[in-house]
């Protein structure tokens, strides 16, 4: 079991964190919306819950709960550009297929 | 693939349901456009990693227009369509840009509004329209780096922009297709781009000190509300007299005269500004520059030197620093925070001299060209919708009062200018007449005491109003102005709820001329309104009581009265109705006082005689017990 971050999304990742002042770490998760079945969550968490599962890999806390983490594991948080556009990406062997917009993802 | 950001905690959005917003400083020389992305508010580049796009539009007979620093390289060679500072224009009359004319190098044609056009190849275009043409560069940019259209923008103004050039300013915003969120004064997203707005209260000046113009602003945080006290400024002091003087330096020092030529001249502008923007960095620089007939000429300029040169153009800058505060009626000890805008307070001696002026150090963290643009984002993310909204701010204001016309003609305001929006307000209002089912409500806008000399916005009707005695039907209206100063305004009959609106665009097509000339008339007929009021008062009071008594003289006249004192009040009644076509509201107020008194004895016996009816039948300790 295990969530990843490149290393260009762990700087990404501090540089934010720094920027904000605040904050433990970064939570992942799905949620149910979205054209496609679920939906990737990307927030700042400020607290960690009792049954949350925290990875770190490059020095920053990666928190999940344990319902999300079972779409998740084996994930890659990858930073990446499109032309002036950039942002988080998910590289998750769990998805099966991707919404046309890629914002959406079904198991 | 998305690319996704950082939302807070709880504040993730279901996809395609991410609001894009961004801030928008559009500037008289250069504009720039910023987003909160992960939480970060940072102004965003073009391809080139450029942030400042120089507002200057090139139209060229074929192709789009050329906007930014391709547009800025032809300014010399084809000027007259090549237009640069349009800022200076948003929202100005043609006698306006007469008096500016003097030295813009611009064709104007007058337009079929009051609206100056500029003559160029592709035609007459608007100030607005070049300013459009500039936000569509931008809204572009947006849209390419955050991967979506933009939901809402918010744009900047200066704070003394008056109503009608910052509706030019939204009618650019709508005509690049942007949907303007909110108007926010310069100097305000700068103090919420440091966050000042999450204090309770303080007073704040801003320094702003941009390429071709300065401006000092002096705000007051009150509950959250930020209120532009003062501003003061010089429209022709910037950055670019700074590289006039070095450049003059240059000149003197290598020998160059002042028929150098077009093109030497700006190349020294050039060398100037960079040897102006080595100097924050370091104590000394090498100036080297062209001579005509001659080698090179190269020379030292130090720290020492060049604050020398500047210091009496940073010293012109604190006069009206001075002025503001006398403005604000303000010490500078109650100045809280001082922060400095625009590119030329880089150089330190302008940051010394603020700092000894104020007595604090300003604050610098934040990129001075680009602090407006982040304090825009900000907001454009809050009125998105993608934060608690808890930390609103409320900064738009009516420029003209919002009202009712009642009876009499007279104009009853609801919501009184300079209100901030949005806003809602509720009056009630009765009928006028015993069984009025029916109610005309029209809706005016002016400062003006009568409906005639304000300007009419809409009109409707509230109809099924239950039939009841004059003045006992209790009818609510309220007037919502929303974030976007669009009007609904509602009645509602309290007992049966039946309900009527009408929605309409306050501001729509009034130019600043004609909001002046209602502020100017509202004061220059104040004491013929306020007669003017009394009159139509009186009147409408005259007709009621006529009223009235009619009505009563018809049920119980004849039983009552004798016919001495039926004669008195007839005549007491018929002097009255004479008065009431007159132009004196005293002889018509004395006249009803006339009437009142002559009918005095026989309200009293109608009183007693209505009370008599009531009770008979009944017994005395019915009453009593109850």
């Amino acid at each position: 079991m295990a969530i990843t971050l490149t290393e260009s999304a762990a700087s990404r990742v501090k540089t934010f964190l720094e920027n904000r002042g605040s904050g433990v770490g970064l939570r992942l998760g799905v949620k149910t919306t979205g054209c496609s079945g679920m939906a990737y969550v990307i927030e700042y968490a400020d607290e960690i819950e009792d049954d949350d599962v925290i990875f770190e890999d490059h020095g920053i806390k990666v928190i999940v709960s344990p319902k999300s983490l079972v779409y998740l594991d084996g994930t890659e948080l990858d930073y990446a550009r499109e032309g002036l556009n950039e942002g988080f990406t998910f590289s998750n062997p769990n998805a099966k297929d991707l919404c046309g917009c890629g914002e959406s993802f079904n198991i | 693939m998305a690319l996704l950001q950082i939302s807070e905690p709880g504040q993730s959005t279901a996809p395609h349901e991410r609001r894009l917003a961004a801030g928008i400083d559009l500037g008289t020389t250069n504009s720039l456009i910023a987003s909160v992305r992960s939480g970060v508010a940072e102004t965003l580049a073009d391809a080139d990693g450029d942030h400042l796009l120089p507002s200057v539009v090139r139209y060229t007979t074929e192709g789009p227009p050329l906007v930014g620093r391709i547009a800025l390289d032809a300014e010399t060679t084809d000027p007259l369509n090549t237009i640069a500072s349009v800022k200076r224009l948003m929202g100005r009359g043609v006698g306006d840009v007469k008096s500016l004319g003097a030295h813009l190098p611009y064709e104007f044609v007058p337009g079929t509004s009051d609206m100056p056009l500029l003559h160029t190849c592709r035609g007459d275009i608007s100030p607005v329209e070049v300013s459009a043409d500039i936000l569509r560069v931008l809204k572009t940019r947006a849209e390419q780096t955050l991967g979506g259209e933009l939901d809402g923008v918010v744009i900047t103004v200066p704070a003394y922009f008056d109503d009608a050039q910052r509706q030019a300013t939204r009618d650019a915003g709508k005509l690049a297709g942007l949907q303007v969120l909110r108007l926010l004064n310069e100097p305000t997203a700068a103090a919420v781009a440091y966050g000042l707005d999450r204090g309770s209260e303080g007073v704040t000046a801003i320094y702003d000190l941009g390429g071709g113009t300065f401006d000092i602003s002096i705000l007051r945080l009150n509950r959250g509300v930020f209120e532009v006290m003062a501003t003061a400024g010089d429209t022709a002091l910037g950055g670019d007299d700074i590289d006039r003087v070095v450049a003059q330096w240059i000149m003197q020092e290598a020998g160059i005269g002042e028929d150098a030529g077009h093109g030497a001249l700006r190349h020294l502008m050039q060398v100037a500004r960079t040897a102006k923007e080595a100097l924050t960095e370091v104590p000394a620089t090498t100036v080297s520059v062209p001579v005509a007939g001659a080698d090179d000429w190269s020379g030292s300029l130090t720290r020492e030197q060049f604050d020398e040169l500047v210091s009496p153009l940073v010293q012109k800058t604190l006069s009206p620093c001075r002025r503001v505060l006398r403005d604000a009626g303000i010490r500078v000890s109650d100045v809280q925070a001082v922060v400095l805008v625009g590119g030329s307070t880089r150089v330190p001696l302008v940051r010394s001299k603020v700092a000894g002026f104020f007595g604090r150090d300003p604050l610098v963290d934040i990129d001075p060209d680009r602090v407006v643009a982040v304090g825009a984002a900000i907001q454009a993310d809050i009125l998105a919708g993608n934060k608690p909204d808890d930390d609103m701010l409320l900064l738009d204001v009516i420029p003209l009062s919002l009202g009712l016309e009642t009876m009499g003609g007279l104009a009853e305001k609801i919501i009184p200018r300079n209100t901030t929006i949005p806003t809602a307000r509720a009056q009630e209002f009765t009928t006028f007449k015993d069984g009025q089912t029916a109610m005309s409500l029209h809706v005016v806008q002016g400062e003006r005491e009568l409906v005639s000399d304000c300007r009419s916005l809409g009109q409707f009707e509230l109809r099924d109003i239950p039939p009841m005695v004059a003045g006992s039907a209790r009818i609510r209206v309220s007037f919502q102005v929303d974030a976007d100063g669009l009007l609904n305004v509602t009645a509602e009959e309290q007992v049966k709820g039946v309900q009527s609106s009408i929605e309409v665009k306050p501001s729509y097509g009034l130019n600043d001329r004609e909001i002046e000339t209602m502020l100017k008339d509202s004061m220059a007929h104040a004491q013929d309104d306020m007669e003017q009021r009394r009159l139509r008062e009186q009147q409408v009071e005259a007709d009621r009581v006529l009223e009235a008594l009619e009505a009563a003289l018809a049920e119980d006249g004849d039983q009552l009265l004798e016919a001495g004192e039926r004669r008195r009040i007839d005549a007491a009644a018929a002097a009255l109705r004479q008065a009431g076509k007159g132009p004196d509201y005293r002889v018509i107020r004395r006249a009803i006082e006339d009437v009142e008194q002559a009918s005095s004895d026989y309200v009293d016996r109608r009183m007693n005689e209505n009370i008599r009816k009531a009770m008979a039948g009944h017994r005395v300790d019915e009453f009593e017990s109850s």
